[in-house]
């Protein structure tokens, strides 16, 4: 009946994310995920690309993006340039047409996976000028008049970082999840996947240490995922032992990037080590 | 589950709560039953009800309770402990009191409050439970325990086991809720729509239309033209209270701070500080040693320039109010507090303050004669957004 989501073996996604990317599948309408930094709503485009065996066309928003550029682009300055010289014809202007990751995904002739990576580094305005060719998932080339329409709706995924709220007209058009940050039972899984071979009760002691971390009321800016996993790499290099790690953090600048973090970690530390001694 | 009537009458208890759902919404969640997404099953019914109904992380936490409550018959939507949590933690206006009295309220201790609290109120969830719709007869409700699982319910590993409701009822998302103050991020996310696009000032942008008109003109000969990007013109003053009654918000102030220290979008972005009350100066830094009279500030900052003020209104009437009772704006040239807040909102037409003082506790004297000069909210991330919105409109210049 429908195609169906369910992880894959490198990305591990909780039920209810699950649930959302097949709620996107199903109803055809664009799927926006929001989360910490770190929570992997990035890689979850390619997971399900490559759990659906769909093409996958990514296209990064950045904070000078305009909404056109995710269809196409028409290289206007390039054929102005073009025409100064007489070793080339510029009558074609599709030669001067380029297409955006959403534009690929429109005119992909199989079923393919859109992703709009970061869409709120834009402008604010940004996401309503989108607003018709999600719904209508066509496009239209008003320097050659050509319009493309998806032969298979692709599956949108949108990723937000929160860094500008969204406007309402496009929310509406959405499926929305929100990624929470993995619960200790789901990170180890998580990192069973980055770290197959290490010691489980360094990853266990690890883990904790790490929650232990992220809990600090001090924290600016709490580790996320992609620190923990490295911050384990490290260890293993280091050849640190589990025990070595529960009243204190070697390498704790994996952990923690802001100078005033890393004094208030070392504070909190400090406290936590004279209260196991009593 | 195709019966669409239940499911209204919860769409409607989601609205009720304030989250905005729309008929859109209502029509999607149709298309999903109909496409059988929703099985007979209250677990599939609680996702995908909450991935098309929800747009925003501030609303899940009210959708778990929503959710616990419609269909568990766990406790009213907006939960009695939020109100007594709240109580508990956040810093009010006391009362008028003793020094004896002050001493007997130190020695209770927070934590011990909080425990007492929490035992009677499960005595009252045993009494008060009777829901029985859907999930069998409601037994004891173990839900909304500030994420705490009273013992028995909590699962290990997968969470396949657990019901919808018992998810629901963890409430995992109750720190993303909009009615209480976030991260540094959100209220950043915030303040960036306070802004005001013109001109910049370098011409560094490819004006591509009028580089081929140009050219055109000039027979193909290439003529670049530049222009000057749109930009924020906005000018922001952060006018902050560092009062002695302000240390117990010295958290969420320093959060909001920084918020608009990161978002570098501004102009002009002018953190200053007073103290209690504005007089006729303000200062540079927190430690209140560089003046700036209010006369200077007008001639550095003009009539355009946005004035957020954040501070509790809270202090004593006399610091207010001028010896005598009542204040006369015009007429003559009393040094009270707040003839000086009002010239300082007639200096800077768009103003707003935000209180960390929760609005429910604004029947101060002080904190209503200030809200009276200046459109005042609460210091949350939906005040803020309140706030901003008021200070972006634009004032027709007379």
């Amino acid at each position: 009946m429908f195609e169906h989501f369910s992880g894959t073996e490198n990305y591990i996604a909780s039920d209810e994310l699950r649930e959302a990317v097949n709620v996107a599948l199903a109803l055809e309408r664009p799927l926006l995920i929001k989360g910490e930094p770190g929570t992997g709503k990035t890689l979850l485009a390619s997971a399900v690309a490559e759990a659906l065996s769909r093409p996958l066309y990514t296209w990064h928003v950045k904070s000078t993006s305009k909404a056109r550029e995710g269809l196409y682009v028409y290289d206007a300055v390039q054929r102005l340039h073009d025409s100064r010289f007489d070793d080339k014809s510029v009558s074609d202007i599709r030669a001067y047409i380029r297409f955006g990751g959403l534009g690929e995904a429109l005119r992909s002739e199989v079923p393919s996976v859109a992703l709009i990576d970061e869409i709120d580094k834009a402008d604010l305005e940004f996401p309503n000028d989108l607003l018709h060719e999600l719904d209508a998932m066509s496009f239209k080339v008003d320097e050659t008049g050509d319009v493309y329409t998806a032969k298979h709706r692709p599956l949108v995924i949108i990723t937000s970082n929160n860094e500008k709220e969204l406007p309402d007209a496009f929310l509406r058009r959405c499926i929305f999840h929100f990624i929470s940050f993995p619960s200790p039972e789901l990170m180890s899984e998580i990192v069973q996947v980055h770290h197959p071979d290490v010691d489980r009760i360094l990853v266990e002691e690890a883990i904790a240490r790490f929650y232990w971390l992220r809990d600090l009321p001090e924290l600016r800016k709490p580790p996320a995922t992609s620190e923990l996993v490295d911050w384990i790499s490290a260890l293993v290099r280091g050849g640190i032992q589990a025990e070595r790690i529960t009243d204190r953090i070697p390498y704790l600048g994996a952990l923690i990037k802001k100078e005033r973090d890393l004094k208030a970690t070392q504070r909190a530390l400090k406290s936590y080590a004279s209260r196991r001694r009593k | 589950m195709g019966d669409g009537e239940v499911f209204l009458e919860f769409f409607y208890l989601l609205r009720a709560q304030g989250i905005p759902v729309s008929v859109r919404e209502w029509l999607t969640w149709l298309e999903c039953i109909e496409k059988g997404l929703v099985a007979a099953d209250l677990g599939r019914a609680y996702s995908v009800g909450r991935a098309v109904m929800i747009k925003h992380e501030r609303h899940l936490d009210t959708y778990d309770l929503c959710f616990a409550h419609f269909f568990g018959g766990a406790e009213a939507p907006l939960a009695l402990h939020d109100a007594i949590d709240e109580w508990l933690s956040s810093a009010l206006p006391l009362p008028q009191l003793s020094p004896e009295e002050f001493a007997r309220l130190e020695q209770l201790d927070l934590d011990r409050l909080r425990e007492l609290f929490e035992e009677r109120l499960k005595e009252q969830d045993e009494r008060h439970d009777g829901g029985n719709r859907w999930i069998g007869t409601g037994g004891t409700s173990p839900f909304g325990h500030n994420g705490r699982h009273p013992s028995g319910i909590r699962v290990g590993g997968k969470g396949r086991s657990r019901s919808a409701i018992q998810i629901a009822g963890e409430r995992r998302f109750k720190a993303y809720r909009s009615d209480r103050v976030l991260d540094t991020r959100q209220l950043g996310a915030a303040l960036r729509r306070l802004r005001r696009l013109g001109k910049g000032e370098r011409a560094d942008e490819l004006d591509l239309d009028e580089t081929i008109r140009q050219t055109a003109q000039q027979a193909g000969e290439l003529e670049i033209v530049m222009k000057p990007p749109r930009e924020n013109t906005l000018k922001l003053i952060l006018l902050m209270d560092v009062g002695g009654s302000m240390d117990d918000h010295a958290r969420l102030v320093e959060q909001l701070f920084s918020a608009a220290h990161q978002a570098s979008h501004f102009k002009v972005f002018k953190p200053l500080y007073f103290h209690n009350c504005v007089y006729d100066c303000v200062y540079e830094e927190a430690s209140m040693l560089n003046k700036v009279s209010l006369e200077e500030l007008s001639r550095q900052l003009d009539k355009q320039t946005r004035l957020l003020v954040i501070g509790d209104a809270c202090m004593s009437p006399y610091e207010l109010f001028s010896v005598g009772g009542m204040i006369n704006y015009y007429e003559h040239n009393s040094r009270t507090g707040a003839e000086y807040l009002y010239s300082l909102k007639e200096l800077y037409p768009h103003h707003a303050w935000l209180n960390p003082i929760p609005e429910r506790f604004w029947a101060h004297p002080t904190i209503e004669a200030i809200a009276g000069m200046f459109p005042m909210n609460e210091l949350t991330l939906e005040g803020l957004s309140e706030a901003i919105e008021l200070l972006s409109r634009e004032i027709p210049k007379n």
